[in-house]
């Protein structure tokens, strides 16, 4: 089988995976197989004779038709409204680590704002030295810098504590995007207010609060604050989207993406953390004994395979595969990742697409030769602080049940012989 | 070291971090924040009490608001509806498996209630209570708790006074000790990490269907990814849409407009297909129609009244309760304070005419 495979191009392992996901099945693969001539090749096709579309048709685009279903999708019944909720990043359609913004998961408390550059005032208050109010343009004018990094949803994979409940890598995991992103360290514009009325920083905070009419505030420890906390104004080399903050967003690198406050109006230096309704009520992980933690900012290392897996499910039969996944740090870069095909008695090192960088996305792979039989797979981070991903049974037996957030644990797709997946929990 | 930040940065990194020059010198650049620019926005309130402002109210009266504000989500309980927050209960069950997380079992401190009612609530017309009716609210939810009498009046003066149940609920982070000691490479199994594998639970029969769902569920998910491409199509319906409105005076501009201007509506209220009704009724067919014509939906007293006495929503009486609502039924469930610009107004009854039937 592997010699027949070997003249089989990338592009057209990805026709015939893009055939079957489509519901038009193996035909032309199967076509060929027999030996009689490709169509596609020997008849002269419409869009090698007449002319394609003028430069002038699509002055922003977007992704061609056919790529129709690499959406961001909802679950209804996680919320009460649309408009206070959550969707999905297509993990098991992309490849790389940039999310591309049009399809990077949204979460909003009152909505997605439409806030002009114009109207658009950042102010700094607090325990400075001069209070002051920044117009987008005076933004513009500090020191600016790039950097990539993952925003994770606290709540990412927090349906899954109780079981193997959405059946998809988009739902378990894709509350996560990863851009690059252009804009100002927040310890520049703390500066600039001055920081020597603040006193002994090392136990001050600084409130953020967004424009939009859910206020969303969140305190961030002065240290943080002064680490690698950016002001943002571009992602990926343009402008945020209004659904993730346009025209200013905050960058919390590694934190969970609640603090990430979009439509940035305020930064308010305090001498104690404010314990508004998202640091208190909300964001907090309740144990098995009814005691909460409260303050888990940090999002823990975790990995998930996302292809194959429930949505991208193998089509293309035995032979050669390549398995696929994304993994992370909050607390630094990502070292390796390990797979396990049978639900984690024994495990074999993926490759990493690119090193680890700090607190941003990689990519792995693991070329295999798969002979049809089913597997139980599964991915295992390790970061550079030698912290390895749990298991859910290890999260369980510190956390108990009742956690929602941080739910970085271990997951398992069961890719039967068919090659369809299903997201299940096996034993420990 | 900080005494909350576990571990984050090396101790001589954590101070070169804060070495913070003692008058930077900064690029001059933003201009000073007046006064009353800051009084407006800084509104958040400590634990401590800091930032809350002088003024009172009773749970009497906050019972009274609650119903007028809060209820249509929050239940006039606080008993929360459907899948809005519950406000209430709870107590008791932060150790059992599926934990009511309410502001009387859950959370530590009476700011944080004051500090979001203020300026986050109500949803989709936040920051329009005044801040005696604010305490009022809140001396509601506490009551609603049973943490305060009926005869009590929240004020600054005695709001730090007020225990909270779960005050002493809450530790800081402790994964560094409790997690990060476990997690570890020395303990990460390669080889023989368990003697077999059993799946004990699958995604698909917590679905629906119990039974073979799996083979059902995994069959179906093509199909679902095909959706999508449907909604792509669907793109060019709300051209289509307004054609079938039957109506000489219907500006579908005017329409378009509309529609946006609806998205502030949106929060309760749904049209179009498949439209169902949410906080607010569904206003399909809501142009022309009777007041209060949805079935099944719970009107106010006001707006049923005017139901039998044959009320109709013609343009102008659609007009005058977009502008202020409660000014023509001063019952009605519907928290929006109204729309300020005529033109607005025009923009959503031509909107609304689009989405009778």
């Amino acid at each position: 089988m592997s010699d027949t495979q070997k003249d089989i191009s990338p592009s057209r392992r990805a026709f015939l995976r893009g055939a079957a996901a489509t519901g038009v099945g193996l035909a032309a693969g199967s076509a060929a197989a027999q030996g009689t001539p490709d169509p596609l090749i020997t008849e002269k096709q419409d869009w090698a004779m007449t002319t394609g579309a003028g430069v002038d048709e699509t002055p922003y685009g977007l992704p061609i038709k056919y790529e129709g279903d690499v959406i961001r999708r909802n679950v209804p019944w996680l919320t009460a409204d649309p408009i206070s909720s959550i969707n999905f990043t297509p993990i098991h359609a992309l490849d790389g680590t940039i999310t591309p913004q049009g399809c990077a998961f949204e979460r909003h408390h009152s909505g997605a704002i439409e806030l002009k550059k114009e109207d658009y005032r950042l102010m700094i208050n607090g325990l400075v030295d001069q209070p002051l109010v920044f117009t987008y343009a005076d933004l513009e004018r500090f020191p600016r810098e790039n950097r990539t990094f993952f925003l994770e949803c606290a709540a990412n994979t927090g349906m899954e504590w109780a079981g193997a409940q959405l059946n998809g890598a988009q739902f378990t995991h894709g509350m996560i995007h990863n851009m690059e992103y252009s804009g100002v360290s927040l310890r520049t514009l703390l500066e600039e207010a001055g920081l020597s009325a603040a006193g002994d920083l090392s136990d001050k905070w600084v409130y953020v609060e967004g424009a939009d009419a859910s206020s969303n505030g969140r305190s961030i420890p002065m240290e943080k604050a002064l680490d690698d906390v950016m002001v943002a104004f571009k992602a990926n080399g343009e402008a945020l989207r209004m659904e993730h903050g346009y025209p200013v967003r905050l960058v919390v690198p590694g934190w969970e993406g609640n603090m990430w406050v979009k439509w940035l109006r305020r930064i308010e230096v305090t001498a104690q953390a404010v314990e508004g309704r998202e640091e208190t009520s909300k964001y907090t992980d309740t144990l098995a004994d009814g005691t909460s933690r409260k303050w888990t900012w940090v999002m823990d290392a975790k990995s998930v395979v996302t292809s194959p897996s429930p949505q991208s499910p193998i089509a293309h039969g035995t032979g050669p595969l390549v398995i696929t996944g994304l993994v992370w740090s909050g607390r630094g870069a990502i070292t390796g990742v390990d797979v396990s095909k049978d639900g984690g008695k024994t495990w074999e090192k993926a490759r990493l697409a690119k090193p680890g960088e700090k607190m941003a996305l990689t990519r792995f792979y693991l070329d295999t030769d798969w002979d049809g039989s089913e597997m139980l797979l599964q991915s295992r981070a390790h970061d550079d602080t030698g912290y390895v991903q749990p298991t859910k049974a290890q999260l369980r037996e510190v956390r108990g049940e009742n956690s929602v957030y941080h739910n970085n644990c271990i997951q398992t797709w069961h890719v039967k012989a068919n090659g369809e997946a299903e997201n299940v929990e096996v034993s420990s | 070291m900080s005494k909350f930040l576990p571990k984050l940065m090396t101790a001589t990194a954590l101070a070169a971090t804060l070495a913070i020059p003692a008058f930077a010198e900064g690029f001059g650049l933003g201009r000073p924040a007046l006064p009353e620019e800051i009084t407006a926005w800084n509104l958040d309130i400590s634990p401590n009490g800091d930032g809350l402002p002088v003024g009172s109210g009773s749970v009497e009266d906050g019972e009274m608001i609650f119903s007028e504000n809060c209820a249509v989500c929050h239940g006039e309980f606080a008993e929360g509806v459907d899948n809005w927050p519950k406000l209430a209960g709870g107590d008791g069950t932060l150790a059992d498996k599926d934990p009511l997380k309410t502001v009387g079992s859950y959370w530590p401190y009476l700011s944080t209630v004051y500090d979001y009612v203020r300026r986050s609530m109500p949803f989709g017309n936040a920051q329009t209570v005044s801040d005696d009716d604010v305490y009022a609210i809140t001396a509601y939810i506490l009551y609603s708790n049973y943490i305060v009498e009926d005869d009590f009046v929240l004020s600054n003066e005695n709001f730090l006074d007020v225990e909270m149940p779960n005050a002493d609920g809450f530790i800081v982070d402790d994964r560094p000790s409790s997690e990060y000691t476990i997690f570890t490479e020395e303990n990460a199994c390669y080889e023989n990490c368990k003697d077999n594998v059993e799946i004990t639970k699958r995604a698909t029969v917590l679905d629906v269907t119990p039974d073979e769902a799996g083979t059902d569920q995994a069959a179906a998910e093509p199909v679902a990814e095909a959706a999508p491409v449907e909604v792509a199509v669907a793109e060019e319906a709300p051209v289509e849409a307004p054609t079938d409105v039957v109506s000489a005076a219907f500006d579908a501009d005017l329409a378009a407009k509309g529609e946006t201007v609806f998205k502030k509506c949106k929060a309760c209220h749904q049209t179009g297909e498949g439209a169902t009704n949410k906080t607010g009724p569904v206003l399909n067919g809501v142009f022309m129609a009777k007041v209060a014509h949805v079935d099944g939906f719970k009107y106010s007293n006001d707006m049923l009244g005017a139901h039998e006495a044959g009320a109709v929503w013609d343009e102008a009486h659609l007009a005058e309760f977009l502008a202020k609502p409660k000014s023509v039924y001063a019952k009605t469930k519907m928290t929006f304070a109204g729309l300020k610009k005529d033109s607005e107004i025009a923009a959503v009854i031509e909107y609304l005419k689009s989405v009778s039937q």
